[in-house]
């Protein structure tokens, strides 16, 4: 690893303050990406602005409509709450698959989405359920957060603060795993929000999004039935030695259909 | 940096290079060589140690991340006269062969004993993906967390 | 006689434990010296190129850098080439050829990973940083990767044309094609055994100390067998005397081959601290670990298997490319000949066998043993064209097992392929193994499977093995560089404890407490008076290590054969002490006894004798302590049978093992608690290289899977528990009737787990591992032709 300075702010504006000042910053929350990707070399950030001394990032709260989440919540502490399992199981379903026990101990859910890893599990969920992602300095909508391979709406600078999900009438997670490091090769997340379905997908393409050829379909009827002969495009989806754009494209439509018998 | 930790009951006051990784600390700086490092890209989990209670792969962990956790390491769970009952429960099912794994899956398994309300065989497996071993073929491992959760 | 609780046959909890489970273990990376420096190694980024220039200017100005040193530092300094230590004769009769092999890379590069440079730092961190600060200027150069194609692409080893290590043949070849050709039915087969990176849970590590008062190099490293180290460093290589050399091996974190080698980090090390006067410490990141440990496997092979109108075998045919990858590793020039070619008789009669072998180099991580070493891939060949030829033919694949099986009369079996087998009765492990699968209520798990929408399926493999590894005088013969008995020693202490000196090596096998279950067996003193001490140059006379499945079988026999001198030496004394004739006195249960009247002593007391001999026999040396060579007389056979059943999932193509049985017989077992842990591992080995594992490289010799992030290694989620069971028929030629245990699994489980796949799917073949989009494709490409 490079040598950086480690800064602990207290407060967001202190963090973004610092932010502002470096040279090559970046955030960090967990670690649980970006300290192997800097133990490998592969990132050489001049500061890490650690966002773990940050007062008020971390809980879970639920609010009638919505859970919100803060963005330094640990997904071990998602995928245990008593909030989470009540009103969103799948939420706290997802986070329980999210890597293994000791990432699960470490890693946030703001880091997760901030990063827009092509292959995380939590993108499915803010695409599927039409998440709202607040920062320090406005709301995102789930919709048009990530953007594209490690991008996202975020600017330079800009903190995630917390996370709403909308409580969907009902939704499941199904999850794909790449055999060797357990990110999703394939993670789908569907929804039945507001009388709609929402499907968001993880995984398959360069960042999260929502399948919308599937959507279509289950506001045909919700059920599997209903599935069967959906195409799903596999174009612009990704292709390593683990899984081809063809068979995440096919993978879609399992873990769709799996997800849909599990709700 | 100046950082303060306690490793198995002790506070330790370390002045440490920011890059610096907890196991690096806990090897290096504090000599407890029980905790391993297996790989680096943190998917081995030889070197996982408790933080603040919970199982945390310490290869993935800042030295400015730690400042202020209380930390437990495998020198920290028990002694040869008094084990703790998940080391007694490798021994007695034979769940380690060369041992470089075992510190890490010891660790993994106590958080993983008491933070499960209810294990089975599946449910000790799914809890141990984050430990590799090359050894066992797991088989005994899991017989033996099985075990100690059983007496615990 | 012998102590139930702790004698052979006792399942007895392993001591060494006391420490790996406190964290007390001490392995290399442990070990600290006042004064040491960190090595950091600059490594080829190119799978072949020649070196035109290595800059150190630069990164020698970063504040720490003890030195930069390079091959030609090296070879100025006259470190010879790694050797390898097994010459195979071509089938022309001409010796195999072997490049040079520089511990630092001189010239050129040959494969990504090949290390060009050492930096040797105050730190570990400005090692790192100064070796991205060297700056090496490739030329480069077109790589062979493609090992179908090697033999006819560019020559990456000057004078070495078409990439030929050696042509070699074993076995009648007129024979087995007139066989053949008369055979009611032939079964052919292309097989691929897939590459495989051993992955050790511990990286190689190297603690080089030079004491330039006394001359003396100690290195502490990361070695299955530091003898043998010493002996290739100094013999070969010239790093130093070999009296002036001291290998400590202390824990070591699993090896499955990959630390048998010596290769050039761990060589490095050694004569860069003799040279910069300081002691240098290198331990392996994974990464490295990936790129430079010896891989395992990587067969092509055409197999053919003719069988008479009944199902009797006439004659199985085969040939195999092997890739040893850039430069010919330790013993890798055995592994696809002798280790492969022999063991193509399997547990079957079949009369006439041919194998010719190409070994073949590439631009890829040299190619040495890894568990099993040529034993799996031959059980692979013998067991997947077995199996195929059952379901061409219309037979039961156990029945058709059976009917070819050697008999226990048949014993000893000469097969046409060299060896000789002492015994076995495989029949018994193959039923035992059919029972514990409940293989009649086969039919009705597939239709339950069937209704769940998984595609259900059971396979077989009977393996044999040859281990004990070796008969000297035969290995000798075959061209290894070293006889490959082992030696032992048992000394009494004067207080009556017992310490034994082996020159096997324990990293994960046990042998601290089963080796003392035997000597404390054979002896008659208590189990815990007896200490086992192994991996140290300085204080074991000699050895030849642990691979091969050897340990026990050659090891331990080479206690028994120690503990019986001593137990004759103290014969002679207890006859004194109790003033009657040596054969007058009986030795059971630890005590002299005369024969004509109940007067004993204990051998404990006998020791204490021996070392305060005030009443004692004439011309007697004083002492008891005795050392053995024990070199074995043939192989040992263990064999047995394997029975996989798997489901696929009809939509995801996710292959997963549902039940695995393995029924070994391993001979007379010692300490059954550590033959199960030593199946179980070895099943898993052999599951991930069925299911998961391939090391796979691109088309310009990068490692695609460089990191456990896409090197797919089991994981706990990924294996079912295993039923293990076994029989025995004791070997016939050592004093313990034992086998060796250690690689079974390994050997027989890809064959299991692959017939149980290709039987589910009914398809001839799938390379593995059966990943779930290969599979997937297999079941799409059935459904549209459906």
């Amino acid at each position: 690893m490079y040598r950086f300075r480690h800064h602990r702010p207290a407060t967001v504006d202190e963090a973004a303050r610092i932010f502002s000042d470096c040279e090559d910053p970046a955030y960090l929350g967990g670690g649980m990406t970006l300290i192997p990707t800097m133990k490998q070399r592969l990132a050489a950030p001049t500061d890490l602005i650690d966002l773990g001394r940050v007062d008020g990032l971390s809980g879970i709260r639920v609010s009638g409509e919505e859970i919100r989440i803060g963005a330094f919540t640990r997904h071990a502490d998602v995928a245990a709450s008593r909030e989470v399992i009540h009103a969103i199981p799948a939420l706290a379903s997802l986070a329980r698959q999210i890597g293994d026990m000791q990432v699960r101990n470490r890693g946030t859910i703001g880091g997760s989405v901030a990063n827009s890893d092509p292959a995380a599990d939590y993108p499915a969920a803010v695409v599927a359920l039409g998440a709202t992602v607040h920062t320090n300095r406005r709301r995102i909508a789930g919709d048009d957060f990530f953007k594209d391979l490690f991008e996202t709406a975020l600017e330079p600078g800009e903190i995630i603060t917390a996370i709403d999900f909308p409580i969907p009438a009902r939704a499941a997670y199904r999850k794909f795993p790449q055999p060797a490091s357990r990110y999703a090769i394939v993670g789908v997340m569907v929804a039945e929000l507001g009388g709609k379905a929402r499907v968001g997908v993880t995984g398959a393409g360069p960042c999260a999004f929502r399948a919308t050829a599937l959507e279509e379909a289950l506001n045909r009827g919700f059920d599997a039935a209903h599935l069967e002969g959906v195409e799903i495009p596999d174009a612009g989806f990704n292709t390593d030695m683990h899984a081809s754009a063809e068979y995440r494209a096919h993978l879609v439509g399992v873990m769709a259909g799996q997800a849909l018998a599990a709700l | 940096m100046q950082i303060t930790l306690s490793v198995n009951g002790r506070s330790h006051t370390l002045d440490v290079p920011e890059n610096t990784l907890l196991v690096d600390i806990i090897r290096e700086r504090l000599r407890l060589t029980g905790t391993h490092v297996g790989c680096d890209t943190s998917q081995c989990g030889a070197c996982t140690v408790h933080m603040d209670g919970r199982a945390v792969k310490s290869c993935t962990v800042l030295a400015g991340q730690a400042d202020g956790a209380s930390i437990t390491t495998i020198e920290g769970i028990g002694t040869v006269d008094a084990l703790h009952p998940m080391q007694a429960a490798f021994r007695e099912c034979h769940a380690l062969q060369c041992g470089f794994c075992t510190p890490g899956m010891i660790m993994t398994a106590i958080d993983l004993v008491e933070n499960t309300s209810q294990l089975d065989g599946s449910t000790v497996r799914e809890g141990l993906k984050g430990n590799l071993c090359r050894c066992t073929g797991y088989h005994n491992i899991v017989k033996a967390v099985l075990s100690a959760a059983d007496k615990a | 006689m012998g102590n139930p609780v702790t004698g052979i046959g006792a399942a007895v909890v392993r001591r060494e434990d006391a420490r790996f489970i406190t964290g007390a273990g001490r392995y290399t990376d442990d070990i600290r010296v006042e004064g040491q420096a960190y090595a950091v190694f600059v490594r080829s980024p190119y799978a072949h190129a020649r070196i035109v220039e290595i800059d150190c200017a630069q990164a020698s100005e970063i504040p720490g850098v003890v030195a930069i040193l390079t091959g030609d530092d090296m070879q100025a300094d006259g470190i010879g080439s790694l050797p390898c230590g097994w010459n195979v004769t071509q089938k022309d009769g001409t010796d195999m050829r072997v490049p040079p092999h520089p511990p630092l890379a001189t010239g050129h590069v040959n494969y990504v990973g090949d290390p060009v440079a050492v930096v040797v730092a105050e730190s570990l961190e400005t090692a790192r940083q100064a070796a991205e600060a060297v700056a090496v200027e490739f030329d480069e150069l077109p790589p062979v990767v493609d090992l179908a194609t090697a033999q006819v692409s560019a020559e990456i080893h000057a004078g070495i044309t078409h990439n030929l290590a050696y042509e070699w043949e074993l076995g009648d070849r007129e024979a087995t094609d007139a066989a053949l050709a008369g055979a009611a039915h032939v079964t052919r087969l292309d097989l691929v055994n897939n590459r495989l990176i051993p992955n050790a849970m511990e990286p190689r590590a190297a603690l080089g100390i030079h004491d330039a008062a006394t001359g003396e190099h100690t290195l502490y490293t990361t070695s299955q067998n530091p003898h043998l180290a010493r002996l290739i460093l100094s013999a070969f290589v010239n790093v130093a005397p070999e009296h002036k050399l001291r290998i400590i091996a202390p824990d070591v974190g699993g090896g499955f081959g990959s630390k048998i080698f010596v290769y050039g980090e761990e060589t490095t090390v050694i004569w860069a601290a003799r040279r910069l006067r300081r002691p240098v410490k290198w331990t392996a990141d994974r990464s490295e670990s990936f790129l430079a440990d010896a891989h395992g496997r990587d067969h092509l092979t055409h197999a053919e298997l003719g069988l008479d109108a009944e199902g009797r075998f006439v004659a199985l045919k085969v040939h195999t490319v092997a890739n040893l990858g850039a430069y010919l590793s330790t013993f890798a020039s055995a592994v696809p000949t002798y280790l492969y070619g022999t063991l193509l008789a399997g547990q079957y009669r079949t009369p006439c066998i041919h194998v010719e072998v190409h070994g073949v180099y590439t631009n890829t991580a040299p190619v040495d043993a890894y568990r099993g070493a040529g034993r799996p891939e031959a059980t692979y060949v013998v067991e997947r064209i077995v199996e195929n030829a059952a379901r061409e033919t219309g037979r039961d694949p156990a029945e058709l097992r059976r009917l070819n099986m050697i008999r226990p009369e048949d014993f000893p079996y000469q097969t046409p392929v060299a060896l000789v087998y002492d015994t076995g009765n495989y029949e018994q492990s193959l039923d035992r193994a059919l029972e514990l699968a409940d293989y009649r209520g086969f039919s009705e798990r597939r239709r339950q499977s069937a209704a769940n929408g998984r595609r259900r399926g059971i396979g077989f493999a009977c393996y044999i093995e040859a281990c004990g590894l070796a008969p000297s005088r035969l290995a000798i013969s075959l061209g290894a560089g070293v006889g490959l008995y082992e030696s032992g020693e048992v000394r009494f202490n004067p207080t009556g404890s017992v310490t034994v000196f082996t020159g096997t090596h324990s990293h994960g096998q046990g042998h601290e407490t089963t080796f003392a279950q035997v000597v404390s067996h054979r002896l008659g003193v208590p189990f815990e008076a007896v200490e086992v001490v192994h991996g140290d140059t300085g204080r074991i006379e000699f050895g030849l290590g642990t691979y091969g499945s050897r340990s026990l079988a050659v090891g331990g026999s080479a206690l028994v054969l120690a503990a019986d001198k001593v137990i004759e030496k103290g014969r002679l004394i207890a006859a004194h002490l109790m003033e009657s004739s040596p054969d007058n006195v009986d030795f059971e249960d630890g005590a002299y006894r005369l024969k004509d009247s109940n007067r004993s002593m204990t051998i404990q007391e006998v020791a204490f004798a021996s070392y305060v001999p005030g009443n004692y026999p004439d011309g007697l040396e004083p002492g008891l302590s005795e050392k053995a060579f024990y070199d074995p007389e043939n192989f040992t056979y263990p064999a047995g049978t394997h029975i996989a059943e798997v489901e696929v999932d009809e939509q995801t193509g996710v292959v997963s093992l549902v039940n695995f049985i393995a029924v070994d017989d391993f001979g007379r077992i010692v300490n059954p608690l550590v033959v199960h842990g030593q199946v179980h591992g070895g099943v898993a080995q052999g599951v991930g290289q069925a299911l998961l594992e391939v090391g796979r490289y691109d088309a310009t010799g990068q490692l695609l899977t460089g990191t456990m992030m896409d090197y797919c290694l089991p994981r706990a989620d990924d294996l079912p528990d295993f039923v293990v069971d076994t029989t025995v028929t004791p070997c016939t030629h050592n004093p313990l009737g034992v086998k060796g245990c250690g690689e079974a699994g390994a050997i027989g489980s890809p064959a299991a787990v692959m017939n149980a796949v290709t039987d589910a799917l009914g398809v001839p073949d799938l390379a593995m591992p059966a990943t779930p989009e290969k599979v997937w494709r297999e079941l799409r490409r059935q459904r549209e032709q459906a």
